[in-house]
């Protein structure tokens, strides 16, 4: 009889949701991998198993790896540019100046708008804006659209995703500021600590948990960069800005080479799980108690 | 106590280079915003002559943008679509969260080791590792895509392991088990209790994920691309996409069309500022 109830229990509460995740990401996760193993075309009724030969198919796809190149190289930009934007921005906010509320509120709109409509608002911005100043001020640093050029669609692509982010790790600064205790900041000031030594000093290790936070979640966020990545640029001009993700959408949807394409995006996934993890670690390490 | 006494000019001096400081960068992060209004209105030629110029400067503004827009999205089928597609899955995913989340805390079993372990561990897996296997599946044996309930299910599995780890969380921290059990006393069932007893408390952890949630559902692009291909069930991202690869040299109509898709948000956001504010530092300080 009792046991009977608990099976109830577990059909009304646990399977519904165990299902969905069960189904939506375990088996897919777990057939991907069997994927990587086959040279399934998307369409084809037969699969071949062909061992490990997309993997070697992975180490000879060179756009492949000038794709996660630049993927880093964008990375590394971003995340720094905004987690030293986002910060110091941070910073000023929480200085008790007047309008706090509405400063952090319109920084984090660019969040509230899907990447799409906001890679195209920017597009207008570079290819029709920027050529206007350059046109009416005769200044060759607009003179083209930035977006027809290898290097600055590249520069024009951090900065959007740099706009787009730091409204996002704003707040959680903003939160980790007021959440510095009054008395440890008297003490620090008591004891002559001031300006750049009692950022050192103090506020940096105290502020070291939203500096996980937020170096995790720019990670994370650009190293998957997709959205903004296809409407600002597309890969353009000629797919030189074109970021690890949509390579590998590209592999898979375009090119119709699925077990390729998943492969490469399981590569992706450990690169980014080992980096993420790597970076949660040294974080956490520096986190200290008030 | 009153910190205006020594160096109180200077601080004064500080705050006001600060505020200046932060007027040019917010008004720099608001320009982008400021390019879509004033050019919504205008005609494609005097756009290319003078992108900056205010609207009264110029002649022959009209709202033809915006209908032309309008109807070349199919805009209000697509905020229909946009809107039961979030709903739905909002929804789905808060309810069904919460009772295995709440089974999980409840229930120190195996199966509750195992599948909350698994959650946690797959909250590191991107959607891009899961996509083309994804459509593999459902496209190819079951041939279920092109089904709005399928863009639904996908949402709700997929947001399913950050839903459970925030109200595991919360049900162990703030749900006492004395209540319920004060309730299996005057004779409620489990459900019953869960319904009546639990899901009242967790208000606070709900409103966030229903804010998390659903502003993830509303603006995701890549996921219902790859299940929704029929034109009439296309999403808002989708058929701003679709649209822009026609209209492309259209500027004044792109512009409109991207001010219809920013409005709705806006206005949620003006109203629900607060909230959604502190919904998403909750979400992401967890």
């Amino acid at each position: 009889m009792k046991s009977n109830k608990r099976g109830k229990d577990f059909c009304i509460f646990a399977l519904p949701g165990m299902f969905c995740f069960f189904a939506v990401v375990i088996v897919p996760f777990i057939y991907g991998v069997y994927l990587t193993l086959t040279d399934w075309n998307g369409v084809a009724k037969v699969k071949n198993f062909i061992g490990l030969k997309n993997f070697g198919g992975v180490m000879k796809d060179t756009q492949f790896w000038t794709s996660l190149l630049l993927t880093f190289k964008y990375v590394i930009a971003v995340v720094i540019l905004v987690n030293l934007i986002a910060f110091i921005i941070a910073y000023l906010l929480t200085r008790g100046i007047k309008g706090q509320n509405f400063f952090r509120a319109g920084f984090f709109t660019p969040n509230l708008i899907g990447g799409i409509v906001l890679g195209y608002i920017w597009q207008f911005v570079f290819s029709r804006v920027f050529v206007s100043v350059g046109e009416s001020t005769g200044w060759n640093l607009f003179g083209v659209s930035w977006l027809s050029d290898p290097t600055k669609a590249f520069i024009a692509l951090v900065a959007v995703s740099v706009w787009q982010l730091s409204g996002y790790m704003i707040l959680i600064y903003v939160a980790g500021f007021m959440g510095l205790s009054e008395d440890v900041m008297e003490a620090a000031s008591i004891d002559g600590a001031t300006g750049w030594r009692k950022m050192k000093s103090i506020v940096m290790p105290l502020m070291m948990s939203s500096v996980t936070i937020c170096l995790f979640l720019t990670l994370s966020r650009a190293f998957m960069v997709y959205d903004v990545n296809l409407s600002l640029t597309a890969g353009a001009p000629y797919g030189t800005t074109e970021m690890a993700a949509m390579h590998v959408y590209e592999k898979a949807f375009t090119s119709r080479q699925f077990g390729l394409g998943q492969a490469e995006a399981l590569l992706l996934f450990i690169i980014v799980a080992c980096i993420s993890g790597i970076q949660v670690y040294l974080t956490k390490r520096k986190e200290v108690e008030a | 106590m009153n910190k205006t006494t020594i160096g109180g000019t200077k601080r004064k001096a500080a705050n006001l280079l600060a505020m200046a400081g932060l007027v040019i960068v917010f008004a720099a992060y608001m320009f982008p915003f400021l390019m879509v209004v004033i050019n919504a209105l205008k005609q494609k030629r005097d756009i290319i002559k003078s992108p900056f110029s205010w609207l009264f400067t110029i002649k022959g503004l009209s709202f033809d943008n915006f209908v032309k827009a309008f109807t070349q999205m199919d805009f209000l089928n697509a905020f229909k679509n946009s809107l039961i597609v979030t709903v739905s899955a909002t929804l789905l995913v808060t309810l069904l969260a919460a009772m295995l989340a709440y089974y999980i805390v409840r229930h120190n079993n195996g199966i509750s080791k195992i599948t909350f372990s698994l959650m946690v561990a797959s909250m590191i897996i991107p959607f891009q590792a899961i996509m083309i296997p994804l459509v593999s599946i459902y496209g190819g044996t079951l041939n279920i895509l092109n089904h709005r309930a399928t863009l639904i299910f996908m949402h709700v599995g997929f947001s399913m392991t950050m839903s459970v780890f925030m109200f595991h969380g919360f049900i162990k921290g703030s749900v006492p088990v004395a209540l319920e059990e004060a309730a299996y006393i005057d004779g409620c069932s489990r459900t019953q209790t869960f319904f009546k007893i639990v899901f009242p408390i967790l208000k606070p952890i709900i409103s966030t994920m229903v804010i998390l949630n659903s502003l993830a559902f509303w603006n995701d692009f890549l996921l219902p691309s790859l299940v929704l291909t029929d034109k009439k069930l296309l999403t808002l991202p989708l058929s701003t996409y679709s649209f822009y690869g026609t209209y492309s040299a259209d500027y004044g109509t792109i512009m409109a069309g991207l001010l219809l898709c920013v409005i709705p948000i806006l206005i949620l956001y003006i109203v629900l500022q607060k909230q959604i504010i502190s919904g998403v530092v909750a979400g992401a300080v967890k």
